[in-house]
């Protein structure tokens, strides 16, 4: 059962209520493999999608989620509308709620953004990225994918490699990883590894091929080219040498391990171009799941009993 | 709280297999064979019923008919008035309904609530040549005009009974009983 208002983060939720979360996106990825990829569930429910930050993938993911149901679904973006002239998120907020949303999708770069909102609403709250914060509903999608691949999570050992400091991904996704029983590590230069992780229960590596021995999962993060400018890695060439992901080193993983991107890639950069499109890789799929998964968030937070 | 009691039995385990029977020779008559044929049981007790059918149905004709599942969460009607969503299954038809004819298998036929959603969920699936339906139990307090071609038993019951089909595949003995709220 998932009986809260609103999805703010993976760190809230409990392993039971992750993995009903994920029972429910397999009968609708059936939808979306369907000609007719529509179910009449949410008719007469409003989504709104409210994005401060640019996305193309999770917000198309959001609102196709949201028609496969038959929701309405609108999107507002922070440059173009009432934002732009300096109304706050709360009263945004309250404006979306009359004018009749019963799901507000955020996404805003400051963390704790969609706690603020979802204290403000009577509407379902569902974080899609909150600055370095959270980013539940990819992790969500990651934990599906690899489930449907695996046949479970417990056990399985997980490697995210890349700048886990400024990645709201890998947080949530240490966070689902080791709930459900899988043993984590990640992987990066000491400047893009906050302090103290460990406690989190993870293993932190600076030697990536040390961190992908024996890996059933490998997640890799997208390198975004303005860090270099804040000084946390010297130049991409050396990035990609150092932790780019490439034939030589996705040998010393498990012979079936899997291969995970969030997107967008940089080719050539943290992953080379025949991984990404190797038979290893889920990439493709995680986008598929992430709208199966989404449907799954938008059925059970418009529950009644939530009212 | 109310207490639920056993007020009859009305079918054992042959009372079920001679109705399975029965139902399958009418599939077969109706239908003039087997050919196009395909059984699709709602869950979560039409599918073991569908499954007793299809192989009825092999051994009178010879012929495997296939078996689909159906779950129809998606498609209640009283999704807004419920506390919470209910649990949705995967629905699994593997094949194509286009220009089959397609038996609907259920285990109670009540209000024909379950039907509508099921007949919605099978027309996103495809566009068959007919739709007939399938019940074990007919007990009555249609709200919708939806009746069954193959009924098992009729049953009148009243709205304070409630009609329990067990079947071993999911509650590891075959009946149907009437319960009654005391």
């Amino acid at each position: 059962m998932y009986k809260h208002k609103d999805l703010l983060g993976i760190r809230e939720m409990s392993a039971e209520e992750i993995g009903f979360l994920l029972d429910t996106a397999g009968p609708m990825k059936e939808i979306i493999k369907r000609q007719i990829k529509k179910v009449p569930t949410l008719r007469g429910k409003t989504v709104v999608t409210l994005f401060y930050e640019n996305s193309t993938r999770t917000r198309g993911s959001f609102e196709l989620a949201a028609k496969y149901l038959s929701a309405d679904s609108i999107n507002m973006s922070g440059s173009s509308s009432s934002v732009a002239k300096g109304e706050s998120l709360y009263d945004t907020g309250r404006t979306l709620q009359s004018l009749g949303a019963d799901v507000i999708v955020l996404r805003h770069p400051m963390p704790g953004a969609p706690r603020l909102l979802a204290r403000s609403v009577k509407a379902a709250v569902i974080n899609a990225g909150d600055g370095a914060h959270e980013h539940p509903s990819q992790a969500l999608l990651d934990m599906f994918t690899v489930r449907e691949k695996k046949g479970g999570l417990a056990g399985l050992r997980v490697v995210i490699v890349g700048d886990i400091m400024h990645s709201r991904v890998a947080r949530s996704n240490i966070w689902g990883f080791t709930k459900m029983g899988a043993e984590v590590r990640v992987c990066g230069p000491s400047t893009m590894i906050p302090v103290g992780l460990e406690e989190t229960g993870v293993q932190v590596f600076h030697q990536m091929d040390q961190a992908l021995d024996g890996a059933d999962v490998i997640i890799m993060l997208r390198i975004q080219k303005e860090r270099q400018q804040q000084g946390l890695f010297p130049g991409l060439r050396e990035y990609s040498r150092l932790y780019g992901l490439n034939r030589r080193r996705l040998e010393l993983a498990a012979g079936d391990a899997l291969v995970l991107h969030p997107g967008p890639m940089n080719r050539g950069v943290e992953i080379a171009a025949d991984i990404a499109d190797g038979s290893q890789a889920v990439i493709e799929e995680q986008v598929t799941n992430g709208v199966a998964v989404r449907m799954a968030l938008l059925y059970l937070l418009t529950g009644g009993g939530a009212q | 709280m109310a207490e639920w009691k056993q007020k009859a039995r009305i079918m054992d385990s042959d009372g079920i297999r001679r109705v399975i029977t029965r139902i399958a020779h009418e599939i077969i008559e109706r239908n003039k064979g087997t050919g196009d044929l395909v059984l699709i049981g709602i869950r979560r007790r039409g599918v073991p019923l569908a499954r007793r059918l299809a192989d009825r149905i092999k051994e009178i004709e010879g012929s495997l008919v296939p078996v689909g599942v159906l779950d129809i969460t998606l498609y209640r009607d009283d999704l807004t008035t419920m506390g919470h969503q209910p649990i949705v299954r995967q629905t699994e038809v593997t094949f194509s309904i286009n220009g089959k004819r397609v038996v609907l298998v259920d285990d109670v036929l009540f209000t024909g609530r379950t039907i509508r959603a099921a007949l919605d969920a099978i027309i996103d699936l495809g566009r068959p040549r007919y739709i007939q339906l399938a019940a074990l139990v007919d007990r009555g307090h249609r709200e919708l005009p939806i009746r069954a071609d193959y009924v098992g038993k009729n049953v009148p019951t009243s709205r304070r009974e409630e009609v329990a089909v067990r079947l071993t595949e999911t509650d590891e003995i075959d009946e149907v009983v009437i319960m009654e709220k005391t």
